[in-house]
C-alpha cells in the first residue's frame, strides 16, 4: 500500500489531448468532400477529361451515324451512352489517389464512421457528374440535337438528376471494389455496366419523348419512379456492404 | 466429412433425372403449336430457375461469410456462384435453340426474361476475374462476398426493371402454373426437382474436391516440410491459414525480455497484414 503510493508520486495526470467525442458523420463528410474538391481543383484529373471525352464522343457519333442531327430515341441513346462512358472515366479515377498515396490508411486510422467515406465519395462523384453535364448536355444540344433543349429542360433535369444519383452510388461501390485489384481499369467498367443497365433503361425511356422532334411530350412518371426506387435500393445496399471493403 | 452423403445425393439425382426424362418423352403431351421443340422447355426453364436461385443463394451465403468471417461460407458462396454460372451457360444455349426453333431468331431483344438473364450473366461473368485479380486471400474473399451480396440483390431488381421496359411476350411459367395442363405441370415440377438436385450434387462434388485438395496439400507440407508453390487462384482456399500461423510459433519460445519479442512479433505480422508489394 505504502510502497505503491511511493512509486506513484501524486502528480498531475499527463496531459493527453482527447477529443471530447468523435466528430459526427456530417462533419467527417464535409471534411472529406473539401479534400476531394481541393484535390480535383489542384490536379484537374476527372472533370475536364470527362467533358472533353463527351464532346469528342459526340463528334464520333456524328460521323459514325452519318447524321447532322438526331432526335427522339436516337438522341436519347446517343446522350446516355456518352454520359455513361464519360462517367466511367470518373469512376475509374475515384479511389486511385487514395489507394496509391495512402489516403485509405489515413482514413482508417481516424476514429470516424467508415460510411462517411462512401457518402463523401458518392457526393463528390455526383458533383463531378453535375459539373461535367453542365458542359456535355449543352454541347449535345449544339452539336447533335435537332429540337431545341429549352422547352424540355425541367423534365430533362429531373431525369439527369435521378440518373446521376444512381451512377454516383453504383460508381462509388464499384470503384471501391475495383481499386484494390490488379486489373482495376478493366474491372471497373465490367462491373459497373451491367449494374447500370436498369438506370440506362429508365433514363433512356424517360428522356426519349423529351428529345422528340414533335414538341416535348412529358416523360412518363413511372420511369422517374423506377429510377428513384433503384437509386434508393442500391444506396441502401452500398451503405450495408461498404464497410467491409475498408478493413485492413 | 465433406464427402458424406455424396453417394445418396448422386443416386437421387440420377433417379430424378431418369424419371424426369421419362416423363418428358413418354408422358407429357406434345404441345399443339410448337410440337416436339417445346420439350426443351423442361430443360431450359429449370436450368434458368435453378441458376438464378443459385446466384441469390451465393449472395445469402456471402452475407453469412461477412458475418462470421468463416472461410467455409466463402467457399460455399463461391461454389454456388460457380455452378450457377455453368448452368447459366446452359440456359443461354438452350434458350437460343428454343428461340431459333419457335421464333426463327437466335436472339430476340423484346424478351424481358432473355435480356435480363443475359445482363445478370454478364455481371456474374466478372466474379471470377474479380477474385483472380486480388492476391491477398483474405481480401479476395471479403471483396468477393461484397460483390456477391450486391449482385445477388441486383438479380430481382434487374428482372423488375427489364420487365417494366418491354411487353409481356415470354411464357411466364412461375406465376401461373395453372395454365399448363396437368401432365405438363407435373413433368415440369419433376424436371425442376431433378435440376435442383443436380445443382446440389455438383456443388457438393466441387466442395468435396476443393476440401480434398486442401487436405492433400497440407499433408504434403507436413510430410516433406517444403511449401508447395501455389499459383494465384480465383478459388478460395480452406487450409491456408493454419499452416501459415504454425510456422512462426517455434521461433518465439524465449520471451524473456518483453520488448524484443514484441518488436519481432509486430515485425513479423505487419508484412502479412499489409498490402502485397508486387
Amino acid at each position: 500500500m505504502s510502497t505503491g503510493s511511493a512509486t506513484h508520486p501524486p502528480s498531475t495526470p499527463p496531459t493527453i489531448r482527447v477529443h471530447p467525442r468523435p466528430p459526427g458523420v456530417a462533419a467527417v463528410v464535409l471534411a472529406l468532400l473539401r479534400k476531394e474538391f481541393l484535390v480535383e481543383l489542384r490536379t484537374l484529373e476527372s472533370v475536364p477529361g470527362m467533358a472533353l471525352f463527351a464532346v469528342s464522343t459526340f463528334v464520333v457519333f456524328h460521323f459514325a451515324l452519318d447524321a447532322t442531327s438526331v432526335s427522339g430515341k436516337e438522341a436519347s441513346g446517343v446522350l446516355w451512352v456518352t454520359l455513361l462512358f464519360a462517367a466511367m472515366l470518373g469512376v475509374n479515377r475515384l479511389f486511385v489517389a487514395d489507394a496509391e498515396q495512402g489516403g485509405f490508411d489515413a482514413f482508417l486510422l481516424a476514429p470516424v464512421d467508415r460510411s462517411a467515406l462512401l457518402i463523401a465519395k458518392a457526393l463528390a462523384l455526383l458533383a463531378y457528374l453535375v459539373v461535367f453535364e453542365l458542359v456535355a448536355v449543352p454541347a449535345f444540344g449544339l452539336l447533335l440535337l435537332e429540337p431545341s433543349l429549352g422547352q424540355s429542360m425541367p423534365d430533362l433535369l429531373a431525369v439527369l438528376a435521378l440518373a446521376d444519383i444512381g451512377i454516383a452510388v453504383i460508381g462509388t461501390l464499384v470503384a471501391a471494389l475495383a481499386v484494390q485489384t490488379r486489373a482495376r481499369d478493366l474491372l471497373g467498367p465490367l462491373l459497373a455496366l451491367p449494374l447500370l443497365v436498369p438506370i440506362v433503361i429508365g433514363a433512356a425511356k424517360a428522356s426519349a419523348p423529351l428529345l422528340a422532334i414533335t414538341g416535348a411530350g412529358g416523360s412518363p412518371t413511372r420511369w422517374l419512379l423506377g429510377l428513384a426506387l433503384y437509386d434508393l435500393v442500391f444506396g441502401l445496399i452500398a451503405y450495408a456492404v461498404f464497410d467491409f471493403l475498408l478493413e485492413d | 466429412m465433406y464427402g458424406r452423403g455424396l453417394r445418396p445425393l448422386s443416386l437421387a439425382t440420377a433417379a430424378a433425372f431418369t424419371v424426369a426424362l421419362g416423363l418428358v418423352f413418354f408422358y407429357a403431351p406434345l404441345e399443339a403449336d410448337q410440337g416436339f421443340v417445346q420439350k426443351i422447355f423442361y430443360v431450359h426453364v429449370p436450368l434458368a430457375i435453378v441458376s438464378l436461385c443459385g446466384f441469390v443463394l451465393g449472395g445469402l451465403l456471402a452475407i453469412q461469410h461477412l458475418r462470421t468471417r468463416d472461410s467455409r461460407w466463402d467457399m460455399r458462396s463461391y461454389v454456388a456462384i460457380h455452378m450457377s454460372l455453368i448452368l447459366g451457360v446452359g440456359t443461354l444455349i438452350t434458350g437460343s435453340i428454343w428461340a431459333k426453333a419457335s421464333w426463327g431468331h437466335w436472339w430476340v431483344w423484346d424478351e424481358p426474361t432473355l435480356v435480363s438473364f443475359l445482363i445478370v450473366f454478364l455481371l456474374y461473368a466478372t466474379y471470377q476475374p474479380l477474385r483472380f485479380s486480388i492476391e491477398d486471400p483474405e481480401r479476395q474473399s471479403r471483396y468477393a462476398s461484397v460483390f456477391a451480396i450486391a449482385a445477388g440483390a441486383f438479380v430481382p431488381l434487374n428482372f423488375a426493371a427489364v420487365r417494366m421496359s418491354t411487353g409481356y411476350v415470354h411464357p411466364r411459367v412461375l406465376g401461373d402454373t395453372s395454365n399448363l395442363p396437368g401432365p405438363m405441370a407435373l413433368t415440369f415440377l419433376v424436371s425442376l426437382l431433378a435440376m435442383a438436385l443436380l445443382y446440389a450434387t455438383l456443388c457438393k462434388y466441387e466442395m468435396t474436391a476443393k476440401h480434398a485438395r486442401g487436405q492433400v496439400r497440407a499433408l504434403r507440407r507436413k510430410l516433406s516440410g517444403e511449401v508447395p508453390a501455389q499459383g494465384r487462384s480465383a478459388a478460395p482456399r480452406l487450409s491456408g491459414p493454419p499452416a501459415l500461423s504454425g510456422t512462426p510459433a517455434p521461433s518465439a519460445p524465449a520471451p524473456l525480455s518483453p520488448r524484443p519479442a514484441g518488436a519481432t512479433a509486430t515485425g513479423s505480422t505487419t508484412p502479412a497484414v499489409g498490402r502485397p508489394g508486387g
